[in-house]
Order: C-alpha cells, then structure tokens, then sequence
C-alpha cells in the first residue's frame, strides 16, 4: 500500500519541520517528505491542502481499565477514542485488577491491544509485586515481555523498598515512574488546601502532600541514579524543585495532566464533582507555575491522566465521587490550546504531546523521520467545535469541558500506514 | 373618597352594649384580627371602657389558600395575653368578605382553649359570603360588586374607602 | 439518569431561590440575601407565639409530607426537624441510613428515587460528605424542597439561623456586635454557616478562637478575625459561641489531650470576663462540660443554650413553611 499525503503543513518538533510538503507512505513507514521517490506511484492520494500533518500523538498516561475495571472501558473502547483523537501510541499504568507484575497481564494486555488495532500500547510495569511497595516484582522478565519502564505511582511504599526497587530497575535499564504523593499528607482528603476547600468544608489535601514527597523521591534518585520521571504534577512549588533538580543533573523528567493546565480550585466552587481528580486542582497561582514549567521543558510532556468512569462513579456526593477525567479526547485539543493563549509555541504545544513523552518513554514514535512507522494525523485547523460530553468515543463521558469551544479537528489517524480513525467513516 | 367610621363605630358600640347586657356575665375578652380589625377593636374596647390589652390574631398559618400563595411575608405573632377557656370572646374584623379569614380565625382561636361563646363584629359587611358565616354585629352593610374592595385605614384616624379594582385583561 | 447531570451546575447558593427571590431549597446560608435571613427571623417569631398555645399547632403544611432524610445519626437535630413539621400539621416519615448500607449497593440516588416515589414534599438532609445536600438538591423532582440539615463541614444553615435569632432576641442590632466563636473550626459546619450568617447581618466583628491546628486554610477569607489567644479573642465581645470538641481530634494529632484545651480554650467565668458584661454565651449543644465549657457557665445566668434550642423549633417551622408556601 503506497499513500502519498499532497500538500500539508507538516509540524514535527522533533525534526524541526515546520512547512508545507507532500509526504510519502509505503506500508507501514514514512519514506520521503517533499519529494516523491523515484517510481513511486500511490494507490491512494489525500489531498491535505489547508490541514496540519502531525506526529501521532503519545499519551504518556492513560488508564485503559482493562484487565478488571471493565465497567468504566476497555482496550478497544479507549484505545478507539485515543485514536480518534489523534493519538498513536498509549502508555498505560499497571493499576489494573490484576496488577501488571508479570508477563501474562502483559501478554493479554499486549494482545487486546493488537486486536483492537486502533493504538501502539506501551505498558509500565509495576515495580513491587501487586503494586504493594513489599517484593520487587520479576523486572527482567517484564522487560521482556514488554514493558517500557515500571512504575509504583502514587500507591505506598516505604522508602526502603522503593529505594532497592529503583537500584533494581536502574540495573535492568528501566526508567521508573512515580507520582509524588504523602498519603499520611493527604489522609482522606479531596480538594487543595485552600480558601475554597475551607469555604466548602471539604476534607483537604496540603501542597506538602506533594511537595514533600518530591522531596524525598529527588533524594532517592540522587542516592540510586536511577532514570526517573515524577508523574501528574499539580504544585508550583514542585516544578519549582524539579527544575532546580534537573539543573544540578538528576535524572528526571515530569509530567503535567492537560487539566492541570486549565482548572484551577475554582472550577469545584459547585462541587462539581467531575473536577474531583488526584492531585487536586490547586490555585491559579499553581496553575501559573505549571505553565511556566510546560514553556521552560521542566515538564516535558503533557499527559491526558485519562480515567473513564461509568456514570456512577460521579454521581454521590463531591467526596465519595472517584477522582479523575476521561481526558483522551481533550488532549490534543488542550495541548493546541495553549499555544492559543500564549503560553507555549504551536511546535512546543506539539512537542509536548509527541516527541517529549516518546523521549521520556524510549520509544521511537512521536516523529515523523523517514524511514518510521508511518503514525501520523491529519487535522483541520479551521474547524472550530463545542466539546460535547455526549458524543465522546470513550466509554467513560468523565470530562469537565463539555460545552469548551477548541479549533481543530482531527481528520484522520494512521497508525503505522493503515487509517485508524477516518472523520468521515 | 373616604368615608368616615364615626357612625360606624357608634353602632357597633350600641349593638356590643346589647350582647353583653343580654349575657349578663362577665367582660368579655377582645380578639381584633390583624390588621384592620385591630384598629376596629381597639377603637371599640375604648368605648365600652373596657380594660386593656386585647387579644390579636395574625391568621397567616390557618389561610386555607397558603399551597397557592404561600406564606405571607410579613406575618406577625398573634398574641392572646389571657386564658379564653370559659369566657365570652367578641371576634373583631374589619370587613366581613368571603368569610374564609373568620373560619381561619375560629380555628386558631380553638387552638388557644374552649371559649364559653364568640360574638362576631364588623365594621363592614360587604357581602360576597362562600361560607355560612354571619356577623351578630355589624357597623355598615353595603353591595359591593367583585371588583370593588374595601379599604380600611388606620389606626388614627380610622377611616375606609370603596376602590374599583383594575382586572387583568386576560 | 442523563449525562445532563454531571455538567457543571449552579453554585449552591444560586439553586436555592425561585426566580421571584422566595427560598426554594435552604442548602448554605452563603450567598443569601439579608432580606431573607431577617424574613426567616421575623416569621420565626410568629412562630414562638405558636409554641405559647395549647394546641402547638398550625394547620399550615396539613397534607404535605416531610422525610427526615438522616444518613448521620442525630437523635437532637432530627428531633427538632420532627417537632417543627409536626407542629405545622405535616406528616412525618424518619428514614435513618446507616452509611454502611449505601455503600452495600444501594446509591444515594438509588435511595432518593425511591423515597421520591413515595410523593414527598420536602427532603431534610443530614449527610457526613459536604455538598450532599447540594447533591440532593440538584437531583430532586422539581416540586420538592431540601432543607440541609448538616453535610460535612460544609454547612447548617437552620442552627446558623437559629443561632441568629437567639442572637437578635437578646441583642437586637447586628451592626453594634462583636460575636466570638471558639473552638474547632476546622470540622466545624455550623461555625461555617454561622460565619456567613453574621457577616450577611453586617455584625460588626466576627472573631474566630482557636489553635492553628483547629482552623482552616485561609478562614481569614470567610470574613473573620483570627485569635490563638482566648483572652485577647474574648475581649470586649457581646457573644460567645462555642463549638463542640469531638474527641477524635486527640487522637488525630490535633490537640495535645482535653485537659490542655480545657486549660487553654475552656470557657470559665473566669474567662467571661473577658467579654462585656452583658455578653451571652452559646451552644449549638450537646457540649462536652468540662472540655470546651465549664458546667457553671453552660448552666449560669448568661447562658441562652436552652433557649436555642426552643428557638430551633420556630426557625424550622419558619424555615419549612417559606420552602412549601413558595412552591410553584
């Protein structure tokens, strides 16, 4: 199968590509950007005058709900909505039932995902056994199977399991991915600590909950050298450390959730409980230095934390609502966003969602070098839309940005050479 | 134009005199519903010399139409600052309608004890009755058509006026 | 149930009001208009003439019926709940859900269709999750009311107001007043709604007392003066109103032990002294003796705390009747 692609404006930050070019497929790679290979002749033509060519996206944390949380998704349901939203490729979180510890829940995860067909999954393994932060799980054996790196989240472990179990898991050459979180800081709690968690009485969670916890988990990677990478992060004050890390040569990097770029505290001022996430939505003053930290690389990639839920998940009471966003559909559109209002240039805002989580994941994907896997979208800037919850792909309508007004669209998905997602089927 | 409630207010002084000769037993105690015939009772209780204070009763919690038009906003405590068990009660309204307001009246007033008797005053019977109720006393009958209301003020002077209603157009 | 429901909704203080401004629901005293806390007081006082009567009685919600909806024990406020909705004719049904019962399976929403079902004219709420009553509210038929009647620490809107009502009958004028609140803040519902309460009534100072441990983020925020020192904090005000210490709190790390808090935040007569001399002292109940309040001042002449409670029962039957009388 030979597509060429004609006349798009081709953005890949990875390749400082910025114009517009035809681009060339045969099979599954990309083989040339500008001119046609000698005797090459296309059994399809996509005529993209006016439309962006982008690197297929990466989202560096989605959770598929699959294995065990079949109720809020699965692999095909999600996987479907990621790429109809432009993304290629998912790195999903081992918090599944059972735990991601071993090459079988790899291997299933590995096959639902190839029969699906919509999405490349990547998976982070998890770095204690049942993700209980007691045994290191069999990394060498993960890695094996798969596994692109492993990870213990926000979920307990003292540090001196978590300290051998990076040791480990630098020896096998995986990166670890942790979200800073003190549960003895967080206790019960549901809203940032603040003027509007007082207002509201709701229980609520300090900044140190999670500047703390950065505080020692950059001890614990200065003490192993482990490559790391701090995931979700919602402080100022955090990506604060994380730069000054970085600068003294750590081994870090970090991530923000695309919400995190936009709510603040106030958007749960009536308790609406679809802005119930982990970490809280914290003030604008957060959100400020979040912003910063996307626009100076201290955070490299912008992730959708995507977690459906079923209905009644968000339906109780703002406390007894299970946090999160079904987020896979609003981060591309977020991502652009940004770079609308200033805060990031359009190549940033797609590096965030492309080479900068590929980097992080090491992977090859998010870039569209010749000679690649041919993932790709085709997007209309021109078209502006409401986000409608209603007519979301993903099985979990979770989202707080319903009724949101976004430009672009995403045309079409190629994941490597075959079409995933058409607009028009 | 508003009418004076001088002569009124001597017929009814007449009349009340009548009852309570006719009863023979002890004062009677004076209930005035507000607003109205508060003014209308306090005016009588000082004619016929009888001791202060009177009894009031707002009727806002007894209105049989509070599911179509709620509570009114500015409703005020009703006050009987004697026992009514036994004793001859003088029911004092200002104008005698429909009749709902006195059954109201009659309901809160049992919520108090078991009065001996009530005797029913109006300064005005206006007619238009939807209930079987009648004033033993009464200042000034008068026909009045559907659109047309009695005003009473006061409390000094004490005077009414008969004002024609403008009606939807609906 | 329709997606329609996890949209962003109005803020709670915006749902409560029919367009014409009358009370629909009573979910948070935040945002109210003063005319309607003065309105709610004013009928309150018509109410007590009522308590006065032989038969405590009123024909007034005759036929409409009322569910105790309590997901919380409290024998005290549902009691009070009852009385009030007794006294004004309506019928009373008490529905008590252990938590545990919610959570085997049965959601809250669950719980409410059916009760719905039953043709109810009013919710009243108790729920340990702030925002419950918000929730409820926003999920009910639309010719039902909820009265909140306590959800987390959110808020108690109805002992708020009766906290005010006790306050105007013996003080009169807001504008003149230094009202003082004492103790723990932090889980405290009705200090929250009370602190709205007060500052809508353009009380002339309202003071919070209490160690930093017991006081929320940003409480200055809410409209109050903070004091660690309970003398400083007592100074000069006209009333006193103390919260109710759970002993959880010791075990929480929040406080050292009792004997510490009783030693520095404890109100004797000797403390009163502090205040004006003609200053109140109140409860919203039950109180710990010997913990936040010394037994011959919970006891002593300037104690209102039984009158509060006498007063609770006015401000309900106020309360619920403004709700159904506006209902269109």
């Amino acid at each position: 199968m030979k597509i060429s692609i004609r006349n798009g404006h081709i953005i890949d930050p990875a390749n400082d590509l910025d114009q517009v070019a035809d681009l060339f497929i045969e099979d599954d790679k990309i083989v040339s950007i500008g001119t046609q290979p000698d005797g090459f002749s296309d059994d399809e033509t996509i005529d993209a005058s006016g439309h962006w060519i982008l690197p297929g996206l990466v989202d560096l944390g989605a959770r598929l709900r699959e294995p065990g949380q079949e109720h809020k998704g699965s692999i095909a349901s999600e996987s479907r909505a990621a790429a109809a939203s432009g993304i290629t490729h998912i790195a999903c979180l081992p918090d599944t039932d059972p735990v991601i510890d071993s090459p079988a829940e790899v291997d299933f995860v590995l096959q639902q995902a190839e029969e699906a067909g919509y999405c490349q999954i990547s998976i982070i393994g998890a770095l204690t056994l049942e993700l209980e932060g007691r045994t290191l799980s069999e990394m060498a054996a993960l890695r094996q199977a798969g596994c692109i790196g492993v990870g213990q989240f926000n979920i307990p472990c003292d540090y001196s399991v978590l300290r051998h179990s990076m040791e480990y898991a630098a020896s096998q050459g995986l990166t670890v991915y942790l979200q800073p979180q003190d549960n003895s800081l967080l206790s019960n709690g549901c809203a940032h600590e603040g003027a509007i968690a007082t207002r509201l009485g709701l229980p609520p969670i300090p900044e140190a909950a999670e500047t703390a916890s950065i505080g020692a988990l950059l001890a614990l990677i200065e003490q192993t050298g482990a490559r790391s990478h701090l995931c979700r992060l919602s402080t100022a004050r955090g990506v604060n450390m994380v730069r000054q890390a970085r600068a003294e040569g750590l081994p870090v990097t970090a991530d923000l959730s695309a919400h995190q770029a936009f709510l603040t505290e106030m958007d749960i001022s009536d308790f609406n409980s679809l802005c119930h996430v982990l970490p809280p939505l914290r003030t604008e003053r957060d959100r400020d230095g979040l912003r910063q930290g996307l626009f100076d690389g201290t955070l490299q990639v912008l992730c959708s934390d995507h977690q459906p839920h079923e209905l009644d998940a968000k339906l109780a009471p703002f406390p007894s609502t299970e946090p999160g966003i079904s987020g896979l559909e609003t981060l591309l559109p977020l991502a652009l966003r940004l770079s609308e209002e200033g805060v990031l240039s359009r190549s940033q805002a797609i590096a965030r969602v492309t080479s900068g989580p590929a980097e992080v994941l090491g992977i090859d994907a998010g870039n569209l070098t010749i000679g690649t896997s041919a993932d790709l979208c085709i997007f209309d800037p021109g078209h502006s839309w409401e986000f409608d919850t209603e007519a979301m792909l993903s099985a979990g309508t979770n989202s707080p940005f319903g009724g949101w007004s976004f430009n672009g669209q995403v045309l079409r998905t190629l994941l490597a050479g075959d079409t995933v997602y058409d607009i028009k089927l | 134009m508003t009418e004076s409630v001088a002569e009124l207010l001597n017929s009814m002084e007449q009349q009340c005199r009548q009852v309570i000769d006719a009863q023979g037993s002890a004062e009677p105690c004076i209930i005035g519903i507000h607003t109205g015939g508060v003014w209308v009772a306090e005016a009588l209780r000082e004619r016929l010399g009888l001791p202060g204070p009177i009894g009031t009763l707002d009727i806002s919690f007894y209105r049989d139409d509070f599911s179509h038009i709620g509570l009114h906003p500015q409703v005020k405590p009703s006050e009987i600052p004697f026992d009514i068990e036994d004793r001859h009660i003088l029911l004092i309204d200002d104008v005698l309608h429909t009749g709902r307001t006195i059954r109201a009246a009659l309901n809160e007033i049992f919520d108090y004890g078991r009065p001996a008797c009530i005797t029913l005053a109006v300064l005005i019977d206006r007619g238009g009755r939807e209930l079987p109720i009648a004033a033993q006393i009464t200042g000034a009958t008068l026909d009045l058509n559907a659109d047309q209301e009695v005003q009473v003020q006061g409390p000094e002077p004490l005077s009414y006026r008969i004002v024609t209603k403008e009606l939807p157009n609906d | 149930m329709t997606e329609q429901h996890l949209q962003a909704g109005p803020l709670p203080s915006g749902m409560q009001l029919h367009d014409d401004g009358r009370l629909r629901h009573l979910l948070t005293i935040e945002g109210l208009p003063r005319e309607l806390l003065v309105e709610i007081m004013d009928t309150a006082e018509s109410f007590v003439s009522v308590q006065a009567k032989t038969v405590k009685k009123v024909p007034l919600l005759r036929g409409k019926t009322i569910v105790n909806l309590f997901f919380e024990p409290s024998t005290r406020t549902r009691t009070t709940f009852e009385l009030a909705a007794k006294r004004l004719s309506a019928d009373v049904l008490n529905i008590n859900i252990a938590t545990s019962a919610t959570t085997k399976g049965e959601s809250l929403l669950d719980t409410l269709r059916n009760i719905e079902a039953m043709f109810c004219d009013m919710f009243i709420v108790r729920h340990a999750d702030s925002g419950a009553a918000h929730f409820i509210a926003r999920h009910v038929a639309p010719h039902v009311s909820v009265l909140n009647a306590g959800d987390g620490s959110h808020a108690h809107p109805t002992q708020a107001m009766l906290d005010m009502f006790t306050i105007r009958r013996h003080k009169g004028d807001f504008t003149r007043l230094k009202v003082a609140i004492v103790g723990d803040v932090l889980h405290s519902r009705v200090a929250r709604s009370q602190i709205h309460a007060l500052n809508i009534l353009n009380t002339a100072e309202v003071r919070v007392i209490a160690p930093r441990t017991l006081l929320p983020a940003d409480v200055e925020k809410l409209g109050v003066h903070v004091f660690n020192d309970m003398d400083e904090g007592l100074h000069d005000v006209d009333v006193v109103i103390m919260l109710r210490l759970q002993k959880e709190r010791m075990q929480s790390a929040l406080l050292p032990s009792a004997h510490e808090y009783f030693q520095l935040y404890g109100l004797t007569n000797e403390r009163l002294k502090a205040a004006r001399e003609d200053a109140i002292v109140m409860h919203p109940g039950p109180a710990n003796r010997g913990v936040e309040i010394a037994s011959d001042v919970a006891d002593g002449s300037r104690s209102v705390i039984l009158e509060q409670v006498s007063n609770g029962i006015a401000i309900r039957m106020a309360i619920m009747s403004m709700v159904t009388g506006a209902a269109q």
